[in-house]
């Protein structure tokens, strides 16, 4: 399992990476798709729809379970990534290449973890 | 009495020992005493001859008609006898829902073909394996198209009753609103509609052919639907589409319609069928089971429920719809009758509906009850007259004809299907003739 | 195995149809410019291709099926020949009420016995399933909150436990959802349902025996609270079979209720429908009831609809000839069938968990009702063997897997439900086959993962199915 340093971590498993002060792409980490299984289709928002910072903003489906994805900022999606409807087994081939949305106008974020604090952050979680 | 039990009442001592208990009472013993039903009054149990015997004689009290004129929703239309052979076969009859597809292949494929079939007959790209019947397919529908910022669906006035009935029970339920488009003419009122329609309007429903025979400007009807950024939904006769111009030809979202003419018996309403077919943008909304095609372990072609993450056992509170099943033995019905007819057998079934109609439209005519509308129709007509429809419709029944639906004092909605005789839509014809004339 | 559209040729057919005898007309309406296509074969090639598909179907009739929560009891076959009397099949459902005294005869004598077995007052029969019930109930409780004005009920109080369809049907009726845990030993924590009462609350939906095969002991409790509180208390009646003529919903003080004639009343399930799902209620939500009621007046049956009825649920009366074989299954036990027919599907669940616990652990261990559930937590841990595994492995014995993976509460779990209709030398064999597949994955654990290995398929690629669906035949 990977978590490139360069990128932030949300405590609910999501990875931001700042293309600016206000933009960013989200997608789900690793250790997410990997907890998560055969992702079999993911129900994205349409641009020009606002995410807010803890609020979910979409659903990833496996065989057997949908769960949400948080969005870890506020702001306005610029841009869905249309490919993974097609694909969604990018999004377990390539999690950090299968961006889910890209956000801007960011107003707000969560507190973010390096990737470092990530993995102890759910280290602890699992024990 | 009678009883399925195998056990002996020894044998199920014997259980109760084995396993620390004396009785049933001490068995049942963690059940709090207040709760406990102290008598049950039912009648003692019968033997199988007993209750068959109680069963024939309430058939025996219904009026079975060798001759019927009524539709309305329930058709009586040939079911070959290779339907009831395979359909009674045990192994479809009790087996369950299809979860361990290893040793449901049987049914997955039936549905799987069914599938396909109402795909056929609607021109559409995705069907589901079904739902209770033709009117709660309809009510799905409209919930289906309901989106964060449009929440009122148009359902036409001119669509069966009893559909109009359950999709306003379902809006009543889920908070739609819904708003009735008037008819004009025996068909929907275009103007109206397009003047109704507007940015928080999520669909329009139409039914074709239509409660009262007719065929609906169905290209018209769905322009305004979509000009309004709304989507079509068209409830069909499967039997028509043999002949008449497909939903998807129409531009249709979603196309849905009862699968009772085809190959399921009028069975005083039920078991039916509801057909439920989408465009492939739709499919993710589409509720109930789907059938997908995949491979075993072995890399054999197999099929198995899937898209199940749309489903309330995964989705929970926020899945669209709460239904869990299908008709699976309806669809079976619906597979095996089309097997049969084929695509000839089925057009030359409606072919001979849409001529038998016609016949009786004119013969009644000649006998005093004109037509109302002058309007393309299938195989359901309106007369109007000034004879009370009661009086002919008793004179009718008089001869053992089920003669039309009285939709009122003057009015009757008539229907002829390819189980119609010339010789009997002449007696019909004579019958109506003593009465008007 | 060819699909039926892969058999025959352009050109085959069954001939059906006769010629025409009136006047050929031609529609001056849009026809169909599609080419259709159906299947084209001989009577003797689509009977051979269904034979074939029912070859690859395990029905009740094939083996033991202890599908927990499903009650797959054995299908009487007098139902079926009931059902099949022409004087029900070939009755046109908008016939007049005179010609149809026999079907609406039916429709009142059902409802007058389920209303005994249930402590209820009245009921309808137009639900067409479980889940169809649930939301008819539902839109009772909804009915009767608004008639008194009491628009501020918009909660709905479903237990962790609960079956998926609860939390959605009460979506359906656009009630919010308030998930009560369960307490320790699977029922209601009825402290946590002290807090989530209150002015919102419109009602609780709950099933007993809950769904981990357990009788709540605390009903009257439970049902009171959420009465004080103003709302009403809704009945599952999945799990009746372990109760009928034993205790009644109505009894314990639920308002309204759902039945499943499919499971409790033995009408068989068809490859996953039709079934009926009837729903009672005490006589103040008569008024509310969908569809039209059976009244008797000077000696002649006719259908009215209740006097601020919701509406429709289904078109016309339900699916009637469900009713049929559900009223002749009642017939044939009666007072004393009933009760029986629930106290040997207890006695039969308890033998078996009794006989199992020892290598299987129980996720409750104490007296089960009808069903009980396996939690197979430890063996996946051990030795990497799932209740997937055990269920899969259970399809090379010719027996149907139990309910897997529900209730969610519990991990790993194998709910089994074997019905009173199954005879103990039926239920050794299947206790003798799940300690089989206990030594032998405890032997070889990994072989596990290839069950099933005797069936007509094998495991099936369910990733593939959903990433790249193929809903349909397409044909050249």
């Amino acid at each position: 399992m990977t978590h490139p340093a360069e990128l932030m971590y949300s405590k609910s498993h999501e990875w931001v990476k700042f293309i600016d002060e206000t933009t960013a792409l989200i997608g789900l980490t690793d250790y997410a798709q990997d907890a998560l299984g055969d992702l079999v289709y993911v129900n994205l928002p349409e641009e020009g729809d606002d995410v807010t910072a803890g609020e979910s903003f979409a659903d990833v489906e496996s065989v057997k379970a949908v769960s949400d994805v948080f969005s870890p900022v506020s702001g306005t999606v610029a841009e869905v990534n249309e490919e993974l409807i097609d694909a969604p087994e990018k999004m377990n081939e390539d999690p950090y290449g299968a961006w889910l949305i890209k956000v801007e106008n960011i107003t707000e974020k969560e507190e973010l973890l390096t990737a470092e604090e990530y993995i102890e952050f759910y280290e602890n979680e699992e024990a | 009495m009678g009883s399925f039990l195998p056990n002996s009442e020894q044998e199920q001592l014997q259980m109760l020992n084995e396993i620390g208990f004396n009785s049933f009472e001490e068995l049942f013993g963690h059940i709090p005493e207040q709760v406990l039903l102290k008598n049950l009054n039912l009648a003692e149990g019968m033997s199988e001859l007993q209750a068959m015997d109680h069963m024939e004689e309430l058939a025996d009290k219904n009026v079975k008609f060798r001759h019927i004129f009524r539709g309305a929703g329930a058709y009586n239309h040939y079911i070959p006898a290779i339907v009831g052979s395979v359909v009674n076969k045990e192994q479809f009859v009790t087996a369950y829902t299809p979860y361990q597809a290893e040793i449901s292949q049987g049914i997955l494929q039936s549905i799987f073909e069914y599938q396909t079939m109402i795909c056929e007959l609607t021109g559409m790209d995705t069907s589901n394996a079904s739902v209770y019947d033709g009117s709660t397919a309809a009510a799905e529908a409209v919930a289906m198209c309901q989106e964060r910022k449009r929440n009122v669906a148009f359902i036409s006035e001119t669509s069966n009753p009893e559909t109009i009935k359950v999709i306003k029970t379902y809006c009543y339920g889920n908070g739609i609103d819904v708003v009735m488009v008037p008819e004009k003419d025996g068909l929907t009122d275009a103007e109206a509609l397009k003047e109704a329609m507007g940015a928080s309007s999520a669909c329009f429903y139409v039914q074709q052919p239509n409660f009262y025979g007719n065929i609906e400007d169905c290209d018209a009807l769905g322009e305004i639907a979509h000009a309004a950024g709304a989507k079509f939904i068209m409830g069909c006769n499967p039997m028509s589409l043999a002949v008449l111009k497909t939903p998807a030809e129409y531009g249709a979202d979603v196309a849905v319609g009862d699968g009772q003419p085809l190959g399921l018996g009028l069975a005083f309403g039920g078991p039916y069928l509801g057909f439920m077919a989408a465009t492939d943008k739709m499919v993710r909304r589409l509720p109930g089971r789907i059938v997908g095609e995949t491979v075993d372990r072995d890399d054999k072609r197999a099929y198995v429920l899937t898209l199940q993450a749309r489903e309330q056992h995964i989705r929970r509170e926020k899945a669209s719809s709460n239904i869990c099943s299908n008709q699976a033995l309806c669809a079976l019905t619906v597979g095996v009758y089309l097997s049969a007819m084929g695509e000839q057998g089925l057009t030359q079934a409606a072919e001979l509906c849409v001529s038998k109609a016609h016949y009786l439209q004119g013969v009644l005519a000649e006998a005093g009850l004109q037509p109302k509308y002058n309007h393309p129709f299938f195989h359901e007509f309106v007369t109007v007259s000034d004879v009370n429809s009661k009086v002919i419709l008793e004179a009718l029944e008089k001869k053992g004809i089920l003669g039309g639906y009285p939709l009122n004092d003057k009015e009757i909605l008539w229907c002829a299907t390819e189980k119609n005789t010339k010789a009997e839509m002449d007696q019909v014809a004579a019958i109506v003739k003593e009465v008007c004339g | 195995m060819k699909l039926i559209f892969e058999r025959g040729k352009e050109g085959q057919a069954c001939t059906l149809m006769p010629a025409c005898d009136v006047p050929q007309v031609t529609l001056a309406a849009p026809k169909r410019e599609k080419k259709l296509h159906l299947p084209h074969v001989s009577e003797n090639e689509l009977s051979r291709h269904y034979t074939e598909l029912g070859k690859q179907v395990h029905g009740v009739n094939d083996g033991f099926y202890p599908l927990g929560s499903c009650t797959m009891k054995y299908n009487p076959k007098v139902n079926e020949k009931a059902a099949a009397l022409p004087g029900f099949t070939n009755v046109h459902p908008l016939q007049p009420a005179h010609t149809v005294q026999g079907c609406i005869e039916v429709l009142k004598q059902t409802q007058e016995m389920l209303c005994e077995i249930t402590g209820m007052d009245a009921m309808t029969l137009q639900p067409a399933a479980g889940a169809h019930g649930e939301f008819t109930g539902l839109l009772l409780i909804k009915s009767y909150h608004e008639s008194r004005g009491d628009v501020k009920r918009t909660k709905i109080i479903v237990p962790d436990s609960a079956h998926g369809t609860n939390p959605a049907s009460a979506t359906m009726v656009g009630y919010d959802i308030v998930n009560i845990p369960s307490a320790a030993d699977g029922c209601v924590d009825i402290e946590k349902l002290r807090e989530a009462v209150g002015e919102d609350t419109a009602g609780l939906m709950l099933t007993n025996p809950n769904t981990v095969g357990i009788f709540d002991k605390n009903i009257l409790e439970i049902t009171s609270i959420v009465h004080e509180a103003g709302g009403l208390v809704y009945y599952d009646g999945a799990n009746l079979n372990a109760v009928m003529g034993v205790v009644r919903p109505g009894d314990m003080g639920f308002d309204v209720i759902h039945l499943n004639l499919h499971k409790t009343f033995s009408t068989p399930h068809g490859g996953g429908g039709p079934g009926s799902g009837p729903v009672g209620c005490k006589s103040f939500l008569a008024q509310f009831l969908p569809g039209l009621q059976p009244v008797e007046k000077d000696g002649a049956l006719s259908l009215v609809a209740p006097e601020n009825s919701v509406g429709s649920v289904k078109a016309f009366h339900g699916n009637f000839l469900v009713v049929v074989k559900a009223m002749t299954y009642i017939l044939m036990l009666g007072k004393e069938g009933i009760p029986a027919a629930a106290k040997n599907a207890v006695l039969n669940a308890n033998y078996m968990m009794n006989k199992l616990k020892d290598i299987y652990p129980m996720a409750y261990d104490t007296v089960c009702m009808h069903e009980f559930v396996m939690c197979l937590e430890k063996m996946k841990h051990d030795i990497d063997v799932s209740a997937m595994d055990v269920a899969k492995a259970l399809l090379d014995y010719g027996i149907h897997p139990p309910t897997m993976y529900f209730p969610l509460i519990v991990h790993e779990a194998l709910m089994v439900e074997p019905t009173e209709t199954e005879s103990k030398e039926t239920l050794d064999e299947a206790i003798a086959v799940f300690r089989k597949i206990y030594e032998d994955a405890q032997a070889n654990p990994a072989a596990m993962h290839e069950c099933p290995v005797h069936t007509p398929v094998r495991r099936l690629d369910e990733v593939r199915a959903a990433r790249k669906p193929v809903l349909r035949y397409t044909f050249e």
